[in-house]
């Protein structure tokens, strides 16, 4: 059955809202200049408010989260969001303030934000945080922007043109890198899926910012070579970039700071279990190194004495790249996690995850090709060879997973490893789940040998099949328009 | 605290299986020079219970606007927010879902992201909406961004009495991408549209005003869009959607680009963030808006449904010639605007804009009556005026949190030549007698 | 698959001079390597360009590509047709699925242009790598 917009359970004359009466006299028309008054209402829908609740519960019913089932997402961590960072981010001392009130005002904010930014240079080995960022991309972005005024400031600004990115990056490094007005040089990767060192001394010289990395990568491999990596850029003059997008895997075991990188971005939405909310917000806060740390967006929370400051007088400064001080209610969630498990906790996680990945990792190697066999961090990359020649695609793969209740890896990404499944189990799941997910993996490679057709054309369960993306695409229909009278 | 599930015995099953003696070993790849060979310096983890309550000790060293009166506004509004916008996007079914990259069982976010593009589509009068963007004030550099894309020009004029944190956000996005921003001056709290036209060339990518501008004041959107248009340049109108409910629309005045803030839309002030950038434009320009975007289509079977589309502009396959960097969206903010406008409904959306309106007018004729104070400028405003004030406002402003009152936005960090004026914001919120009682807390103050 | 009387470039795209006027196009192996094409951004009519300067933007399901131009001059006609029906990049690259007119500025540049056999060859070698 076609699921209703809401807009085509709309009745005229029906509403949901209410609203206080006027309590002061009215004025009406003399209020605005003709010219400014809108004319033809906004067609926004008419219904109650149980026809509201419905429509939008029976929609949730049609989504499928974290709390629904294993999310084996690759490089999104999709670990469980605990419940109690909801309700302490709801809290009415977190929501109802504005952000120009005056600083005594919000000195639980502003400290909340001091200690949230020391806790995440701590966790990261740097020397001064921005919480400014909004998500990943955002404090990649950010980064970037610190290294162009590093660099600038030095006298080498028009110099340094390029920004290194491995050939297994994320598709935002060289977004970001190019919307930082640099050009992207590809590196490739060697065969055991880390940084090749002779190709990166090729294109490292003194026309280079910076060079971005994930370590561990998307391969969910762990770069044995940092430290080379590290000095070869260093020596160079040019600085490190750290996407921190795969940050689970390693707090608490090493840090990004003392593996020489100079910037990272978090994503706290992943790594500190804030939910993802089907796409955002999220919050993308970033460290520096001592060097960077003039650069930094403003403001920036300081502590004089007892008393936390907004400090905008920072004569380097970039500039801001959002409004206010960044995504709040999700660092509240972020800084919440960080503070319930403490160190020995934020280490239980890396390891755990770490733990989990390889665990699925050993037991389908006998089912799916394994492109890099050596042990993974939190998360690894599968790819669907042995089945491609039943018919079977990685797509069909991640379909049929939906049948089975569970959400599909990343698929085709990483782009170097062609029909890649990129699995990243979280440290939340119980040996129960994937062992579930495992057999349910098990099942679809079996499947592929004797019914490829059903896996071509998975899903079969969902409340609509694949859906028609060509077309989509060719004749975009991005809103809804009222059908002919 | 943690949140892991294994017992010591799945532990070493699982070490078992994979083949190793402990979990070290897995991180044996890591060189011992760099690993961390100590604790995190952290504070000791905390059971649930003393979690909450240090949270809620944080969180009660903030003064908030349940507790004191608000007439602070400057693209944050203490409007409110009704239960069922709560509800909706406390279902985890959401919230803990990611970007809908599986749409077969994400149809629910996909689906409310059509619906939250029809609703902006139709507040700003535009035919394509984007899934969101982070905020306002980035909203305002994509904006220019696309512009120059569109128009191959590398220059953006944009006039003063725009946001100041909206600028500074634009100045910082353009200075990487050698966009040059000018910026044009106002007068009487409008933009000096002659000024415009002394300024703009063939080099002009778009001419960025916002109504109602910082001031409050409404602009004369109609005439910037006519003199941006003569020299081919987009018109970018950045808007308040709560004054859409009666405000002439920029699809009505020549917008080629409308783009905001939409905190208004259900979203708590929340100390500046999560907030929900907006961006509509023209069909024309439709691939180069950044940000991701929904589209209906169908199944095999012919049913109806939705996914992600127009994804060539995006990142992940365009890599460093994508029309973004942009990754995520403010989904769930923008789930809530949904909720929030289709509570609304078509009568909601025009009532709480006009006793935002009516209420501001009482209180800036209020306000205005007490000795010493005057409206500064003149232009016709929605719900946020500037008063000049007998001392100095941050004095003001710290008399009247003794009465309990977050009076209003002082400006002279933002102007130095505004430094004897402050920005005043009424929603439906406030009261007459909420009113009064400032009125009467300021006569006692001068 | 590649017709004889046209002339073709290394990046696939596909030249039918007539006169001083060329037809731009791409080939059947570009469009099959994009996959489904979904959108383009196609120059202003009366542009100028060199030979090897972006042309015009292509979009599929997949990737996101440009197309050079293949010899200099001024844009004479564009095919704003694929603008709403892009699929004729796909369904007809040589017909209907045309790009632009160019009216040369510098005719000699045909002669570097490959012939269908010479092309033939270079695509054999791309899809063997």
């Amino acid at each position: 059955m076609t699921m209703p917009l809401i807009f085509e359970k709309s009745k005229p004359g029906r509403k949901a809202y209410s609203l206080p009466e006027l309590d002061v006299p009215k004025k009406g028309p003399d209020l605005l200049p003709d010219w400014a008054r809108r004319k033809q209402p906004a067609s926004l829908p008419e219904v109650s408010e149980v026809d509201l609740v419905r429509h939008y519960t029976e929609l949730s019913r049609r989504n499928f989260g974290v709390d629904q089932g294993f999310y084996p997402l690759g490089s999104c961590t999709m670990k469980y969001n605990p419940k109690v960072n909801e309700d302490i981010a709801a809290l009415s001392g977190f929501n109802s303030i504005h952000p120009y009130q005056p600083e005594e005002l919000v000195q639980g904010a502003l400290e909340l934000m001091y200690e949230f930014g020391r806790d995440l240079c701590e966790i990261s080995g740097m020397y001064e945080a921005s919480l400014q960022p909004a998500a990943g991309a955002h404090g990649e972005l950010t980064g970037l922007m610190l290294i162009r005024a590093y660099h600038e400031s030095r006298g080498e600004g028009k110099q340094r043109t390029k920004v290194i990115v491995p050939d297994s990056a994320h598709g935002t490094n060289p977004a970001s890198a190019a919307f930082c007005g640099y050009q992207v040089v590809e590196v490739k990767s060697n065969e055991r899926g880390g940084v090749d060192l002779n190709s990166l001394r090729e294109v490292v010289s003194r026309d280079v910012a910076a060079l971005m990395l994930t370590n561990p990568n998307t391969l969910g491999l762990f770069d044995e070579n940092v430290v080379e990596i590290a000095k070869i850029v260093h020596d160079a003059g040019g600085l490190l970039y750290y996407d921190g997008a795969n940050m689970n895997a390693i707090v608490g075991i090493v840090r990004p700071g003392d593996m020489g990188f100079d910037v990272l971005h978090y994503n706290v939405h992943k790594t500190f279990s804030t939910p993802h909310g089907g796409g955002g917000p999220g919050c993308g806060a970033i460290a520096v190194k001592e060097i960077l740390a003039p650069f930094l967006p403003v403001p920036v929370v300081e502590k004089q004495g007892d008393l936390y400051t907004l400090d905008y007088d920072r004569p380097q400064s970039i500039g801001s790249v959002k409004g206010f001080y960044g995504n709040f209610n999700v660092m509240v969630k972020g800084f919440a996690y960080i503070r319930s498990l403490g160190a020995e906790g934020l280490r239980k996680v890396a390891e755990t995850a770490v733990l989990n990945a390889n665990y699925i990792m050993r037991r389908l190697k006998e089912y799916y090709h394994l492109p890099y066999d050596r042990h993974c961090k939190h998360e690894f990359v599968i790819d669907a060879s042995h089945q491609l020649k039943y018919g079977v695609h990685t797509n069909d793969i991640a379909k049929a997973l939906l049948d089975l209740g569970f959400h599909a890896p990343t698929v085709y990404f990483p782009l170097i490893v062609r029909e890649a499944m990129m699995i990243e189990p979280t440290e939340t799941e119980s040996k129960e789940t994937l062992d579930a997910f495992i057999e349910a993996m098990i099942k679809i490679a079996e499947l592929s040998k004797t019914s490829a057709e059903k896996l071509q054309t998975a899903p079969h369960n969902t409340v609509v099949g694949r859906l028609d993306d060509v077309t989509a695409a060719r004749r975009p229909v991005l809103s809804w328009t009222p059908p002919e009278e | 605290m943690d949140y892991v599930p294994h017992t010591s015995e799945d532990r070493s099953e699982m070490l078992k299986t994979i083949g190793v003696s402990s979990i070290d070993e897995l991180f044996s790849d890591v060189p011992s020079e760099v690993k961390l060979d100590r604790k995190l310096n952290l504070p000791p983890a905390m059971s649930e219970f003393e979690l909450m309550k240090y949270m809620s000790e944080l969180a009660g060293k903030n003064a908030t606007t349940d507790c004191m009166v608000s007439f602070l506004g400057a693209g944050v509004y203490d409007h409110y927010v009704p239960s069922v916008v709560k509800h909706i996007i406390s279902r985890s079914e959401f919230y803990t879902s990611y970007t809908p990259y599986q749409a077969e069982i994400s149809q629910g976010m996909l689906q409310s992201i059509f619906e939250y593009q029809t609703l902006m589509c139709e507040l700003t009068a535009m035919d394509i909406s984007n899934a969101s963007l982070y905020d306002g004030a980035t909203g305002i550099a994509e904006a220019a961004m696309m512009s120059s894309r569109v128009t191959r020009r590398q220059e953006v004029i944009i006039s003063r009495a725009v946001h100041p944190d909206y600028r500074r956000t634009l100045k910082t996005y353009a200075h990487n991408l050698e966009l040059n921003v000018i910026e044009v001056p106002f007068e009487d709290g409008a933009t000096d549209i002659e000024a415009i036209r002394d300024l703009i060339s063939d080099k002009t990518a778009c001419v960025i005003l916002q109504s109602p501008n910082f001031f409050g004041c409404i602009e004369n959107m109609a005439l910037a869009a006519e003199v941006a248009h003569e020299k081919k340049a987009l018109f970018v109108a950045c808007v308040e959607p709560i004054s859409l409910g009666i405000l002439t629309p920029p699809g009505e005045y020549g917008a080629d680009i409308a783009v905001g803030e939409g905190q208004g839309l259900g979203i708590p002030m929340g100390f500046g963030g999560p907030h929900l950038g907006f961006l509509t434009c023209r069909k024309e320009h439709m691939r180069q808006m950044p940000g991701r975007v929904a589209g209906e289509t169908h199944d095999d079977e012919g049913r109806r449904g939705y996914l992600l589309t127009l994804q060539a502009r995006e990142q992940h396959i365009r890599r460093d010639r994508a029309t973004s960097n942009i990754c995520s969206n403010q989904a769930l903010c923008a789930l809530a605007a949904t909720v929030y406008l289709s509570w609304l409904g078509k009568q909601g959306v025009k009532e709480v804009a006009e006793l935002c309106l009516e209420k501001a007018h009482y209180a800036c004729e209020r306000l205005s009556s007490l000795p010493g104070f005057e409206r500064k400028y003149s232009a016709p405003f929605f719900n946020e005026f500037v008063m000049k004030t007998p001392v100095k406002p941050e004095e003001i402003c710290e008399g009247l949190v003794k009465a309990n009152i977050l009076g209003g936005l002082p400006l002279g960090r933002f102007y130095s030549d505004l430094s004897d004026s402050m920005l005043m914001a009424v929603t439906e919120k406030r009261t007459k007698e909420e009113i009064d009682t400032l009125c009467r807390a300021l006569e006692g103050l001068v | 698959m590649y017709p004889k009387d046209l002339k073709y470039s290394e990046q696939h795209e596909w030249v039918r001079v007539d006169g001083n006027k060329a037809t731009i196009g791409i080939t059947y192996f570009a469009q099959d390597q994009l996959g489904a094409i979904v959108g383009v951004g196609l120059p202003d009519e009366g542009a100028t360009v060199e030979k090897g300067s972006e042309l015009a933007d292509l979009d599929s399901m997949k990737t996101a590509d440009q197309i050079f131009a293949p010899i200099s001059g001024k844009i004479v006609k564009v095919n704003t047709a694929l603008e709403n029906q892009p699929e004729l990049l796909n369904d007809e690259p040589y017909g209907e699925g045309w790009v632009v007119v160019i009216e040369m500025s510098n005719v000699k540049e045909v002669d570097e242009l490959m012939s269908v056999d010479e092309y033939e060859a270079h695509v054999a070698k791309e899809a063997g790598e």
